[in-house]
């Protein structure tokens, strides 16, 4: 049985109220997700211009992105508990 | 006991009660605020899945940037410098085959050589020295024939240089420096 159907007393939050949680996550997952795309064809640039510096960098702050949603989703799964 | 949730229930678009909404709703009744919900979750997870393919792609570059540190790329003969006519060019293969390159001789003293790959898409430029440029005949864009930087058109990059070295009459490429301006 999915989470949304169990008794009302143990949700934190009414199904409105988590439907606009849900549309805030997303906004925040839609910019992390369109700032590692900018990061990404940054670092392609860099990459076959011969700038070899800034790779890393660019990796470490993509996997930080990365998990900053992985952190959100598991909060929207939370959310339905 | 049955205790109902309020949220269940099953709200139609427009809010009006079900008894007003239109005979097909009222057959198919849609849980339309859950249907919402469920559409922000999935497509929240494909987003993160999106964010992965980033990670993957992030990585793969890092990969390819410290397995290309470690090659050195060995001088090549590439003709002598008398062969090639001012105002001339010649195709030449440089580190390996496949990896085609231009050499321009603009005047006496002066030969160039750039990747005869476009930095837009990949196409094959095409040298026009009487009016100075590198021409990609796919998107129309032109680079500098002296430089290598881009001129009109799609490409945003310069084209990678070959270091050139003239020992005893011979021109050599010794290396290729990529730029981003």
């Amino acid at each position: 049985m999915s989470g949304w159907r169990e008794a009302p007393g143990r949700r934190r939050f009414s199904r409105d109220q988590r439907l606009r949680i849900l549309a805030g996550i997303v906004s925040f997952v839609v910019l992390i997700v369109v700032l590692q795309l900018w990061l990404f064809t940054a670092t392609m640039n860099a990459y076959l211009g011969g700038e070899f510096g800034v790779a890393l960098p660019a990796a470490v702050v993509s996997l930080v992105c990365l998990l900053l949603n992985l952190g959100l989703l598991r909060y929207v799964y939370r959310l339905e508990r | 006991m049955s205790a109902r949730d309020p949220d269940e229930l099953t709200i139609p678009p427009d809010g009006r009660p079900m008894a007003e909404q239109p005979q097909w709703r009222q057959d198919f009744p849609i849980d339309v605020p859950q249907d919402q919900y469920v559409a922000r979750r999935e497509f929240t997870k494909f987003m993160v899945l999106t964010s992965f393919a980033f990670v993957a792609g992030q990585a793969w570059i890092l990969a390819k940037t410290l397995l290309g540190r470690r090659s050195m790329t060995p001088a090549q003969a590439v003709t002598r410098f008398d062969a090639v006519p001012v105002g001339g060019s010649l195709q030449f293969d440089f580190p390996a085959p496949g990896q085609p390159k231009l050499l321009v001789r603009l005047d006496e003293r002066t030969v160039v050589a750039f990747d005869q790959r476009c930095t837009h898409l990949s196409c094959p430029v095409l040298p026009q020295v009487d009016q100075g440029r590198f021409h990609c005949p796919c998107h129309q864009g032109n680079f500098d024939i002296a430089t290598g930087r881009p001129l009109s058109g799609p490409p945003r990059r310069p084209l990678p240089r070959v270091e050139l070295e003239i020992r005893d009459g011979v021109v050599w490429a010794v290396g290729i420096t990529e730029r981003t301006s």
